[in-house]
């Protein structure tokens, strides 16, 4: 067996017995970069990682790993894979990568990704779109596609995303990893740069459910740098796995397996359920109505804050200034014309329009009240169930190219996702099949708010009978 | 026409808090450019802001003081607006749920002025234009020291009103150790909303907001000069124009600035980086039980505990460190209105020799206390007393020893001022003629004599005691 197809636990134990060297963790990590890239486009910035970490740090020390490029890495360019922080260097790390780095990550570099995390599919970024290592002419996902791709291509044994509407979970499900965006709070987002703040969360992406948990006990955790980090107990999630369902329910949302759910995508996510109930889970179908309003309520919500985030981005004070101003505002607006993409544009137009005098109590406010009521629903559904059970994305992988001419369809794609960042809950994508063309299908497991403990047992169960998981992409490389 | 002057008030006042709204920079004035700074507070991206709560509790005893509702659930808003001085293009501050609201001031001569909202904010950069280089550079120390703005109801009808009001909340706020109110050094701003109607009309006029008034003089002639600006317009027949203006100090005339029409679009919203506040009830009673006493209460207690003028209270409590002074040389045991007499004559005067404020005196209550003591049991002469005051004021230096150290103590050896007494007598036999005939300006000149022998220590009742049974016997 290659490194490269072990989980990072199973390397760190090698790393930990002395089995494996560092070194030959990093240079195994390097070779699978070199031969990927080109055909993956996974990293935006490769770093010389610094070897002698502590090999009892944790139970991850000396394991490779990188960052999507909207995390704050000091030192190291931080792009977000937009033009407009081209050339931008952090003078702080993220809180996620100060923890890591005294865990002893070795990082690899900066990942590619949607521009300013806002795609679905890792097209929109300035450095080129990422490539599904499954199938070079699909996309992986977005808008964490690097994260997904770096990791399915065995470059890196696990990678930090960022999700705000599934950006994690989604390329996980296209690309045939595990990926987990934890319950809203529990990870600073200190250093994260802003998409939306009220939704946006970074985790884990790897090879495993036990990989993500071994990750999340190193990064959850009150930070007095984030005032919306929560003051939960961490840690002790790898410890907990114990792969028992017996007695827990898991609710079916019948509203999230009807009308454009691909049929292939719907059959690999019964059988699923099925794996679970022969773990000794109870299974049942129930209503979720409120799923028709998640993907306005969270388009609005997220753009109106975007519009807000990124402004910052104006050519004062860092990043890219267009050149042949005449005054204040046309540095402003050339700047901004310039910098940013299309996707971007029209998403900081939207909020704009949405926050906008007159129109605020129409479209944001009402919003509000919507999320409110998506919050409520699941506060009832996780009442009468432990998990709830969906699909990550109505279809898998599409063709590169296909998605951004119709922006509407690509929002739509979302709509098994955002509702869990509006209501703030954990969930995990997890590999559950095969289309008929070889993509992966995704699997997605939602728990209660704090419940992350509870999804990622379940993902650990369905792994431990199931081996979707320990599939890699032909070679892994360059098709 | 008589016409009727209708204005409110926006005042902006920097809260003193040692460290920053949203990060742990000093709010120290000055500074070299971009020194107090970090990513927090010049809005790196990632950074993220995290409330001070030193500023939650000077923003609810400053509501409180001004008699203002505390909202128990309360949050913060983005204010979204491009400009350089802004790093984050938005200003965190309060629009929906301000932390207080529906306050009261009592501007004295049954004035009241109603408070409609108080809120939290930080503050921008600064712009400083290089006319060397031609270039305007950003200097962000200032970025995210916490303001409140205190926002009136449109209740005053002058100038005079308006400057009594910030004195009142000057000296409120001073009071509470809040802040420190210095209008030159910008910790306190003003903007002014006004609008003229004919007396008797109830319906408010058009209204401009003037900017850029950073001291009394200038919001008493901008205000003058507007309502003057405004009546002419209508009297001409024009129409006010609701607008902005920029008091120009040199020119001695408002400009205008923007009309509400090209008025910016600020898109508010809810700030998702911080969680609403919720305020105890024992939060903000234990801050009510907190609170100092004011300077109006101190002022009726003095006035009705010590019989104190009004004057003299209002010397004394002019600042808070000098009140607090005040209290503890009575405390000490002087007499309340010598006490004052010293504190409003020798203590300011000190002061204002030295150029320092009450607070910054190193004079203790217990040295002035010791020097009264002494004029009162007869040891000390006043006018010694205050060239000794004089002495120690700058270091507290030990009263007792340098009296004994310069000789100063009060002759009241009665035997020694009799032999004087009698040999200035012996000596002046013209001036005890003139006395004896009625000239009582003779008197002095004895008496004079008597004192300047004595080197000024002996007790001038004595001297004039002795002095009049000399000469009648």
């Amino acid at each position: 067996m290659e490194l490269y197809e072990l989980t990072a636990l199973e390397l760190a134990q090698k790393l930990h017995s002395g089995e494996v060297t560092q070194q030959e963790a990093v240079e195994a990590a390097r070779a699978r970069i070199d031969a990927a890239q080109r055909s993956n486009n996974a990293f935006l910035t490769l770093t010389d990682p610094a070897p002698a970490a502590d090999p009892s740090a944790s139970p991850l020390a000396g394991v490779p790993m990188a960052y999507k490029d909207n995390i704050c890495t000091r030192g190291v360019a931080t792009t977000c894979a937009s033009k407009i922080l081209e050339g931008f260097v952090p003078c702080y790390d993220a809180t996620v990568v100060e923890r890591l780095t005294a865990a002893g990550a070795v990082s690899m570099g900066k990942l590619n990704m949607d521009e300013f995390a806002m795609g679905s599919t890792s097209e929109t970024s300035h450095y080129g779109p990422v490539k599904n290592p499954w199938d070079l002419t699909r996309a992986a996902g977005g808008s964490s596609g690097g994260a997904a791709a770096a990791v399915a291509a065995g470059e890196v044994w696990y990678a930090i995303g960022s999700d705000t509407g599934g950006s994690i979970r989604q390329p996980a499900a296209y690309c045939g990893v595990t990926g987990m965006k934890p319950t809203y709070g529990t990870v600073s987002r200190y250093g994260l740069i802003a998409y939306a703040s009220s939704l946006d969360q970074m985790g884990p992406i790897a090879k495993s459910a036990a990989d993500c948990a071994a990750v999340l006990d190193l990064i959850q955790g009150k930070d007095p740098r984030d005032g919306t980090s929560l003051d939960a107990p961490a840690g002790g999630l790898l410890s907990s796995l114990t792969g028992d369902l017996r007695g827990k329910k898991i609710g079916l949302p019948a509203d999230c397996f009807g009308q454009g759910l691909d049929p292939e995508v719907r059959a690999a996510v019964l059988a699923a359920a099925e794996v679970l109930k022969a773990r000794g889970a109870q299974v049942e179908e129930f209503a979720l109505p409120v799923m028709e309003y998640v993907v306005p309520t969270y388009y609005i919500i997220a753009c109106a804050e975007a519009s807000s985030n990124l402004s910052r981005f104006d050519g004062v004070k860092y990043g890219w200034r267009a050149e042949d101003y005449e005054d204040l505002t046309d540095l402003y607006c050339k700047t901004r014309t310039q910098g940013f993409g299309s996707e971007v544009k029209r998403r900081i137009l939207l909020g704009t329009f949405v926050l906008s005098s007159g129109y605020y109590d129409a479209y944001y406010k009402k919003a509000l009240q919507v999320k409110a009521l998506i919050k409520k629903a699941f506060d009832e559904a996780f009442a009468k169930y432990d998990l709830l059970l969906t699909p990550v994305a109505p279809t898998t992988a599409p063709k590169l190219g296909e998605s951004l001419t119709d922006p509407l369809k690509m929002y739509l794609s979302d709509i098994y996702t955002v509702s869990v960042n509006l209501a703030g809950l954990p969930a995990l994508s997890m590999p559950c099949g095969f289309d008929g063309k070889g993509m992966p299908i995704g699997a997605q497991l939602i728990g209660p708010a704090l419940g992350d403990g509870v999804v990622l047992n379940a993902a650990h169960a369905f792994q431990l009978d199931t081996g979707w998981h320990k599939k890699s992409p032909k070679g892994g490389d360059a098709q | 026409m008589t016409w009727e002057t209708v204005i409110g008030l926006e005042t902006h006042v920097e809260l003193a808090t040692k460290t920053k709204i949203f990060c742990s920079c000093t709010t120290q004035f000055g500074g070299a450019p971009n020194t107090h700074c970090c990513p927090v507070c010049t809005g790196m991206p990632g950074a993220l802001p995290v409330l001070n709560e030193k500023v939650l509790e000077f923003a609810v005893k400053a509501g409180l003081a001004l008699n203002c509702e505390i909202r128990p659930k309360s949050r913060f808003d983005r204010k979204n607006y491009f400009y350089p001085d802004l790093p984050k293009a938005y200003q965190i501050s309060q629009l929906y749920l301000p932390i207080c609201y529906d306050g009261a001031v009592d501007i004295g001569g049954g004035k009241t002025i109603r408070i409609h909202e108080m809120h939290m904010e930080e503050d921008a950069g600064k712009l400083v234009h290089d006319p060397w280089l031609d270039q305007t550079r950003a200097d962000y120390n200032r970025c995210g020291v916490p303001l409140i703005e205190i926002v009136t109801e449109p209740d005053f009808r002058s100038a005079e009103e308006v400057v009594a009001y910030l004195e009142r909340l000057k000296e409120t706020l001073q009071y509470l150790g809040v802040s420190d109110c210095k209008m030159q050094e910008g910790s306190l701003r003003c903007d002014v909303n006004l609008s003229v109607r004919p007396a008797g009309s109830t319906e408010l006029g058009t209204r401009t907001e003037m900017k850029n008034l950073n001291s009394f003089k200038a919001i008493t002639r901008a205000i003058s000069y507007e309502a003057r600006r405004q009546i002419e317009r209508i009297e001409e027949g024009k129409r006010v124009i609701q607008e902005t203006r920029r008091w120009d100090e040199n020119k001695d005339a408002t400009y205008a600035m923007r009309s509400k029409e090209n008025a910016q679009d600020y898109r508010y919203f809810p700030e998702p980086d911080i969680p609403p506040l919720e305020l105890s009830e024992e939060y903000i009673e234990g801050l009510r039980a907190s609170q100092p006493e004011l300077a109006q209460a101190k002022r009726a207690r003095y006035q009705a505990d010590w019989g104190l003028p009004v004057y003299d209270t209002e010397m004394i409590t002019s600042q808070k460190a000098l009140a607090d002074f005040f209290e503890e040389v009575v405390a000490l045991g002087a007499h309340p209105k010598q006490a004052s007499n010293w504190i409003m004559g020798q203590v300011l005067g000190q002061l204002s020799t030295h150029g320092l404020e009450a607070k910054d005196m190193k004079l203790t209550p217990a040295t002035l206390a010791r020097l009264i003591a002494l004029v009162q049991e007869g040891k000390l002469n006043r006018n010694t007393a205050v060239k000794v005051f004089e002495a120690v004021f700058a270091d507290d230096g030990d009263v007792d020893a340098y009296i004994k150290e310069h000789g100063l103590a009060q002759v009241s050896d009665t035997a020694l001022v009799t032999t004087v007494v009698e040999q200035v007598l012996s000596d002046n036999q013209k001036s005890v003629e003139d006395f004896k005939s009625g000239k009582e300006k003779a008197f002095g000149f004895l008496v004079g004599q008597v004192m300047r022998q004595l080197k000024g220590q002996a007790s001038p009742a004595v001297v004039n005691q002795l002095l009049r049974e000399k000469l009648s016997s």
